[in-house]
């Protein structure tokens, strides 16, 4: 089914799309069916920048265990970074 | 059934009188011809879609699939699109009976058009199917899958699709409701809820499940895509507009 349910968060960051890289200021999460991926469900990350328009966008799905491998990995890493090397955000 | 058609992108007003694109499907021959609106679902208006426009056009109807994401972002990606619309809240109700408003209006006023309306939906847009069902004059609505007819939302669901059978009373003409079995939105016990209320109310419907299938069955590009019951239910919908949007 549509799942009709979205995180939607505000982040600091780039992304690289099909017209090179451009600021991010939004990030949209959300399991529902995908564009691309041969599956009737994935984990959705839009990662955005609105001001530019709808077009401002990188697409990930992932399947739902690959998500959550890859928000360990997230995790993983940052908590492996030595003290002091995450500056002030 | 020749199958001659002629299909492509056109403009058609929507909502609140503003102008949206929509993708238009029609045959080249045979006539009076009744109308279909097609409702996208949400991964947007994208070529899935605009295939089934054509294949109701080869089938002899008119096919008008208006784009309903299009005011978010006119010329995007259909992908784009439908992220876009998603992040902004999804598409309101009220905008989405307005759509299909226009695009009813659109066949009607088609050279050769028998002034027959019908509409169909897929997943968000069987929900979305029946809601303009209930809102508009129509002479008959197909409800493929559609969660949030009836029956609760789980928690944290957006208030934008709420279940609507409370608009049941005002459903205006025959509809067909295609299930899968193994379905959990809805459920066949919310399918046959549905039913038993439509029944209460004295409205024409006739409801199909598919044992062996489960939700988006008809979606070819998906492992939910089951042959035999997509088959089926093609000949049902077929027949039943048929029957419903002759002169």
């Amino acid at each position: 089914m549509c799942t009709y349910l979205t995180e939607k968060i505000r982040i600091s960051g780039s992304g690289k799309g099909v017209a090179g890289w451009f600021t991010l200021t939004d990030a949209t999460v959300y399991f529902d069916h995908p564009q691309h991926t041969v599956a009737d469900h994935t984990l959705n990350i839009d990662f955005l920048r609105p001001a530019a328009g709808p077009s401002a966008r990188v697409a990930v799905e992932l399947t739902a265990s690959s998500a959550r491998e890859l928000a360990q990995a997230i995790l993983t890493a940052l908590d492996a970074v030595p003290p002091g090397v995450i500056g002030p955000e | 059934m020749d199958e001659a058609m002629t299909a492509e992108t056109v403009r058609i007003t929507g909502h609140g009188g503003v102008e949206i694109e929509a993708y238009r499907a029609r045959p080249l021959t045979g006539g009076p011809h009744g109308g279909v609106v097609v409702i996208h679902h949400m991964p947007g208006f994208d070529s899935a879609t605009k295939e089934i426009a054509r294949r109701f056009a080869a089938y002899g109807f008119d096919a008008v699939c208006p784009n309903l994401h299009y005011r978010e972002a006119p010329g995007a990606s259909p992908d784009d699109a439908s992220a876009a619309v998603r992040a902004a809240g999804g598409v309101p109700d009220e905008r989405l009976v307005g759509d299909v408003a226009g695009a009813a209006e659109h066949l009607r006023s088609l050279p050769g058009a028998n002034g027959k309306v019908g509409v169909i939906g897929y997943c968000s847009g069987g929900r979305q199917a029946f809601l303009a069902a209930c809102s508009l004059p129509l002479d008959a609505a197909v409800d493929c899958y559609g969660a949030f007819v009836i029956g609760t939302p789980p928690p944290g669901m957006p208030l934008k699709v709420g279940p609507i059978i409370g608009l049941a009373p005002k459903l205006s003409c025959p509809l067909l409701g295609l299930f899968g079995a193994d379905d959990q939105y809805p459920t066949p016990a919310e399918a046959a809820e549905l039913g038993d209320e439509l029944t209460k109310l004295g409205k024409e419907h006739e409801f199909h499940t598919y044992e062996g299938a489960g939700h988006g069955f008809f979606a070819v590009d998906r492992p939910s895509y089951r042959p035999e019951a997509a088959t089926e239910g093609w000949r049902l919908i077929m027949d039943f507009f048929g029957r419903h949007l002759a002169a």
